[in-house]
């Protein structure tokens, strides 16, 4: 059976005035259906082009990409719209949440392009929020939460589809270390159920919870532990 | 993603921002409005003109002696000799294309009805009168020419004659005094209302001509025993007015001798195209207005494409984050053109509400005619959504081509 994530020599080059950046150097990778996965690496290291390239938020410039049995490289751009909505669950740093819309409303917001009804976008979302433990929070708007809360609406957000992938960039960054931990918490509990979790960070310490870390540099991986 | 989804979110999001969302409306509710009220009263002229054209008698030809020359002294308006029941009868036998002609002549008299009287005109004219005029018959009936021509007593009353004689009763087959003479009421007109310059058009007695010269000494000199103030002819319909005019006029040139290069010494008016070009300035200016009012909507669309792109700038990481999570370019341009239609159409009908409420105030306020198309009215609610399409595309595709990485990186 192939892996969950397969890279195969993955090159992303930017041209930047005349000057042409190889973000992404050469990147072969395999990444298994359940694994626990921390990206690690200084900033321009690579991490986040290699972030986009598996949310299929971007292409590679050569190389082979296939994800979840996609050929990512062949999918025109409403297919690839489609794959990320059924495939992958997003987190961010900065949260993303619509302002002045509720927390179920938010959480619910991949269900719309998923082309689900109203009532089952609601019953979902709810199912979601109430197993980050916001199931008492569904109606506040982000400005009634607390960073913590809006993080865990978030990724009750990612979840809302029943993604294969967890894709978390920087989740924490934003949160102090107690409501780190919190959110933490959860993503080691949502890979114990078996969802796949990549986390892209610089910190140490939200990377060793994953059970795998890789480490790039200059746009190479430089290490691969598990 | 369906129609409905898309209408839902693009009005949350104009709910969101309530307060923009109402500004950015304000140019087209104040363009639709306009549009409306101005057209409406454009509209309402023109109906209000056309009513007065056709309660004179739609296509009058009016004939009426003009100017003497003697000595080369002229005599100014009325001053040449009258017309004629001759030239009556040679332009009703000679001259193609008309309808119905008819002379007048008329004299003040009283009228008196029991113990009641009332003092007026009575006019004499011939049987055609009535239609040339415009007038209708409300009861009983007209004279005939045989009538005329025997000059019977017979007199035909407006509105106001039955109010005032009458006290409103039905005066067919009552005897009436006029002057010194009974005179038999056989029909009564119905009513015209005021003429535009105020004066009551159903304060009026009609008898036949010949009645009238004879009784009263109406159009009766010491040389003209036959003369008639005024003639008037009417066009039938699909006649050319302006060769009806020539041939009237090169009939009664060679009866009234005029020679070749001379001026004509009476002269043929048309009442409606006279009305018409007199309102042809103020339906030009309704027009005018009408064009403001379209290019006040034009800003109000601009306007709505400025908001539009202010929002799609403020909303990068809403629309980076919709490209992430699965929603196709064309879900992203949908959602901000329906935004924009959903403003334009709402503008719109608050435009409509103030528009016609504004036309209704106006119309008490300024006692003046409108007219409230709903042709126009679809047409302002049409042409605000083809702004919200119009100026909304360009937003709308910039959105939907935003890169979803950058647009979720975007401070």
């Amino acid at each position: 059976m192939p892996a969950l994530i397969e890279c195969r020599d993955l090159v992303k080059t930017y041209t930047m005035g005349d000057q042409v950046v190889h973000a992404l150097n050469g990147v072969s990778l395999d990444i298994e259906a359940g694994e626990y996965v921390a990206i690690m690496g200084t900033s321009g290291s690579g991490k986040s082009t290699l972030m986009n390239l598996l949310g299929a938020l971007d292409q590679p410039s050569s190389g082979e990409l296939r994800i979840a049995g996609e050929n990512v490289r062949a999918l025109g751009p409403d297919a690839v719209s489609r794959f990320r909505n059924r495939t992958i669950g997003f987190v961010f740093q900065q949260f993303n949440l619509l302002p002045r819309t509720s927390a179920v409303e938010n959480a619910g917001l991949p269900l719309i392009y998923s082309g689900l009804p109203h009532g089952e976008r609601v019953a979902r979302a709810m199912k979601r929020l109430q197993q980050v433990g916001l199931g008492d929070r569904t109606d506040h708007h982000p400005a009634q939460l607390s960073g913590g809360q809006q993080q865990r609406v978030a990724i009750a957000r990612a979840l809302v589809n029943d993604p294969k992938i967890l894709l978390a960039d920087e989740p924490t960054g934003a949160l102090d270390t107690k409501t780190s931990e919190d959110i933490m918490a959860i993503f080691d509990q949502l890979n114990r159920e078996g969802i796949t979790v990549i986390l892209v960070t610089h910190e140490q310490e939200v990377a060793d919870h994953a059970r795998r870390q890789i480490v790039f540099r200059d746009g190479v991986i430089v290490e691969d532990r598990s | 993603m369906n129609a409905f989804a898309s209408l839902r979110v693009a009005l949350t999001a104009l709910r969101i921002n309530a307060l923009r969302s109402a500004l950015a409306m304000l140019g087209v509710i104040i363009g639709v409005a306009s549009v409306i009220v101005l057209v409406s009263i454009s509209e309402g002229t023109k109906q209000a003109v056309e009513a007065q054209i056709a309660s004179f008698g739609a296509n009058l030809l009016i004939i009426r002696p003009g100017s003497s020359t003697f000595g080369g002294r002229r005599g100014g308006a009325g001053s040449a000799d009258p017309l004629t029941d001759g030239d009556v009868l040679a332009i009703r036998e000679e001259v193609a294309g008309l309808s119905g002609v008819s002379g007048e002549v008329s004299a003040s008299t009283t009228l008196v009805f029991g113990g009641i009287n009332w003092t007026s005109r009575i006019q004499g004219v011939n049987p055609d009168y009535f239609t040339a005029r415009g007038w209708i018959i409300d009861e009983g009936r007209a004279f005939s020419g045989a009538e005329d021509i025997a000059g019977r007593r017979y007199v035909l009353v407006g509105q106001t004659i039955i109010e005032e004689l009458f006290d409103g009763a039905n005066p067919i087959g009552q005897s009436i005094r006029i002057g010194a003479q009974p005179f038999e009421v056989i029909g009564t007109l119905a009513a015209k209302g005021e003429s535009s310059w105020g004066q009551d058009q159903d304060d009026v007695v009609f008898a036949p001509l010949s009645t009238v010269r004879q009784r009263f000494g109406a159009g009766m000199s010491v040389t003209v025993r036959d003369a008639v103030s005024t003639i008037y002819a009417d066009i039938a319909p699909g006649e050319s007015t302006s060769r009806v005019i020539a041939d009237i006029e090169d009939l009664l040139r060679i009866r009234r001798d005029i020679q070749p290069g001379a001026e004509d010494d009476f002269a043929v008016g048309s009442l409606a195209e006279f009305i018409r070009a007199r309102n042809e300035t103020e339906s030009q200016l309704g027009l005018l207005l009408a064009v403001g009012a379209g290019i006040v909507l034009l800003v109000g669309g601009i306007g709505i494409m400025n908001i539009m792109l202010v929002s799609v700038t403020e909303r990068t990481r809403e629309i980076g984050l919709r490209l992430a999570v699965g929603a196709r370019r064309a879900d992203v341009r949908n959602q901000f053109l329906i935004e924009s239609i959903v403003l334009c159409v709402i503008g719109g009908l608050a435009g409509l509400v103030v528009g016609v409420g504004g036309t209704l105030i106006y119309a008490e306020v300024g006692q003046l005619e409108i007219a409230i198309d709903p042709v126009i009215v679809a047409i302002a609610i049409g042409a605000s959504a083809f702004v919200g399409v119009f100026f909304g595309l360009y937003p709308a595709h910039r959105a939907s081509r935003l890169n979803p990485i950058d647009a979720l990186r975007f401070e």
